[in-house]
């Protein structure tokens, strides 16, 4: 109320500050900084079927009803009963709005074979119409919803550029914030080269196709006194009418959490230093087909939920009830999720629309859901749809709106099988926090899975290679076999750990045999030894007994010799007898 | 400008019970142009369809919800009810072959 009075006298201060009017727009009131120039003219250019129409009527439509300003409209190509029709099937309730008295349309149509001219004119008409419908609900907002028709329909085009500059003039007069849509022209924003009387703010839409797909964008081309995005958005129509992907969100100061949630399976939370993924940081599982990322990242999902967080799973290959069918072979049970409400799954084809769009609506899903996790299987599929850069730009930008959400990416992409896993995500590795590689390991005439953390930013991460299986109960984790023969997984793995079991068995025995062998030749030399020292012994006794009789043997020769000295008559040394007595 | 002062009444110029032609003068208030639009109307019907015609006079500033009703957009503009097909002629009507063909008065392209 305040702006709309004061802005006309503000209009030689503008440069300074800009009082603006939100659109209620998602995503353009942040592009724009606060929305359109409040009490003035502003211009949104356009080809056909760009959405000029929808976004004009979506600005009046929103100031209506959540800005309590009642609006104008104005159609010069579609009446009354048209326009009500399409703004029905975006939800908005243009007759219900009439009833209230906050909007007031008027269809003026003009036909130029009706008509003949001569003499002078003016425009005075479309004001006294124009102002009887801005009185008739106190409008602050008015849309002219091509007003360029005019030209079509009046030949004299000095008369109808004087008036346009007057009604440009009235309507800044009036405080009302204006919108004025313009068909585009050939090199030029507008085909009568409206821009020019319109120059506070012009917004361009565009609607391309590449490779058949569409994409909406929208550009604020110029903003007079006030900053705005200069890049192209992506936006997207739906029933809840226009949604601008807003890029406020992309920069790096998000908050980083280190509070940790698990990954569904207890030996991904060990290799991941035991506590499983962060909260809010981006996982991607890259691996061929087949080789089980959406069951790991349903096992994941299935984790959440049962912590009561809210997911959101996109699905760009399988139908949801494919995905929980397949899910229920391997014990995980989603249903029970999508009926409590915790887990949503949004599906399209990744060719039903562009890259910007499917991120577009992502982002709106987002938006509305306001999940813990969300789930995006597989990215790759959408990454196909645009020129790299592009891709990455636009993933970047979701992937920071889901960090300043504190919701945890979980993305899934498909390898190709020509090339290594490791090269075919490059291009996205960077914005990945914690990166699952799951690959097969061919061997033995057969394919096995094995899964191994590629990188995990912020944790103490296992480096070794798991065989990755999956059975009815889920996923396992398996320690693959290590050993002389290298790495094995699968049948090989069970055979050489059978084989390594009859081995170990077998040399167990052969220890037996050889201990009872050598205990047996313990004893036969322990016997030897017995009868060596028996041998010994009698060789000693054989000594002792030599000895004695040598001794005896003495005795006796000296006993002779004494007898015959004696019979001799020799005199016998009486100490060596003695001794010898003594001796003996 | 005798007749227009006063604006959206309607002015019998002839007493017909049902006159042939049937048209309408939209204006914007007393300007220079609505006042000649007028006098060139009244001119060319003197002159055209004396005794056959029934003009009203609707000054928008006055009535402005007029305007919807039979599409107006410049002023002024003049409507031609009757006979049948409406036809607008807008201007000052100051070119009087072009007001004549435009009121199907003269077949186009003739002097």
């Amino acid at each position: 109320m305040r702006g709309s009075r004061t802005s006309p006298s503000r209009k030689t201060f503008v440069a300074t500050a800009v009082d603006k009017c939100p659109t209620g727009i998602v995503g353009f009131d942040q592009i724009s900084q606060g929305g359109l120039p409040r009490g003035r003219p502003a211009l949104v250019c356009g080809g056909a079927g760009c959405g000029k129409t929808l976004f004009a009527m979506e600005f009046v439509v929103r100031g209506a009803t959540r800005f309590k300003e009642p609006g104008a409209y104005v159609s010069f190509e579609e009446n009354a009963a048209e326009l009500t029709a399409n703004a029905r099937s975006l939800g908005f309730d243009l007759a219900g709005l009439m009833r209230r008295r906050m909007l007031a349309m008027d269809f003026v149509h003009i036909e130029r074979s009706e008509i003949e001219e001569t003499g002078s004119y003016d425009l005075d008409g479309l004001f006294v119409r124009l102002q009887y419908a801005m009185r008739s609900v106190n409008a602050k907002r008015v849309v002219l919803d091509t007003l360029e028709a005019l030209f079509s329909g009046l030949s004299d085009t000095a008369v109808l550029r004087a008036e346009l500059r007057r009604l440009f003039r009235w309507l800044k007069e009036q405080g009302v914030t204006a919108l004025i849509t313009a068909e585009k022209g050939e090199g030029s924003l507008t085909r009568y080269g409206i821009e020019e009387y319109v120059s506070d703010c012009v917004i361009l839409l565009d609607h391309r196709l590449r490779e058949q797909l569409s994409t909406r964008r929208l550009r604020v081309v110029k903003y007079r006194g006030s900053g705005h995005g200069t890049n192209e958005y992506p936006f997207i129509i739906d029933q809840q009418g226009i949604s601008v992907l807003p890029i406020t969100s992309v920069g790096l100061d998000h908050a980083a959490t280190a509070a940790r949630v698990s990954s569904g399976i207890r030996r991904l939370d060990d290799m991941l230093g035991g506590r499983g993924f962060f909260r809010g940081s981006s996982i991607m599982v890259s691996g061929t087909a087949g080789t089980g990322k959406t069951t790991l990242g349903c096992t994941f999902v299935n984790a959440a939920c049962a912590r009561g967080e809210r997911c959101l799973y996109f699905a760009f290959e399988e139908s949801p009830s494919q995905i929980v069918r397949n899910m229920r072979s391997v014990g995980v049970h989603l249903q029970r999720w999508v009926d409590r409400g915790v887990l949503k799954f949004h599906a399209a084809r990744p060719t039903l629309y562009g890259l910007e769009t499917h991120l577009s609506v992502m982002h709106r899903q987002i938006e509305e859901y306001r999940p813990a996790v969300v789930v995006v299987d597989p990215v790759t599929t959408v990454l196909t749809q645009g020129a790299l850069n592009d891709v990455r730009s636009m993933l970047l930008r979701l992937m920071d709106f889901m960090k300043s959400r504190q919701i945890t990416a979980y993305l899934i992409s498909l390898s190709r099988n020509s090339e290594p896993i490791e090269h075919s995500d490059a291009d996205i590795s960077s914005l990945i926090d914690t990166w699952i590689l799951v690959r097969d390991l061919e061997s033995g005439g057969e394919r096995n899975r094995g899964l191994y953390v590629l990188k995990s930013r912020g944790m103490a991460h296992s480096n070794q290679i798991r065989e990755f299986v999956l059975g009815p109960r889920g996923i396992e984790l398996l320690d693959v076999y290590l050993g002389p023969g290298g790495m094995l997984t699968g049948s090989a793995r069970v055979m050489q750990e059978s084989r390594d079991r009859a081995q170990a068995g077998a040399s167990e025995r052969q220890f037996a045999r050889v201990q009872a062998q050598i205990a047996g030749k313990r004893t036969r030399l322990e016997a030897q030894v017995a009868s060596l020292q028996h041998k010994i012994r009698i060789q000693d006794q054989l000594i002792d007994q030599l000895v004695l009789e040598r001794r005896a043997d003495e005795l006796a020769g000296q006993v002779a010799r004494r007898e015959l000295a004696i019979s001799r008559g020799v005199e016998v040394v009486p100490g060596k007898v003695r001794n010898r007595g003594d001796a003996s | 400008m005798k007749p227009a002062s006063a604006a959206s009444k309607s002015h019998r110029v002839r007493t017909a019970s049902e006159p042939a032609w049937n048209l309408r003068l939209y204006i914007a208030g007393h300007t220079h142009k609505s006042v000649t639009a007028f006098e060139n109307l009244k001119r060319i019907c003197e002159q055209h369809l004396q005794g056959e015609y029934h003009i009203e006079i609707i000054d928008l500033i006055k009535q402005p919800q007029l305007a919807k009703g039979d599409q107006i957009l410049a002023v002024p503009t003049l409507v031609r009810r009757l006979p049948q097909p409406i036809k607008k002629i807008i201007g000052d009507l100051s070119n009087t072959e072009r007001v004549l063909v435009g009121l199907d008065l003269r077949p186009q392209g003739e002097g």
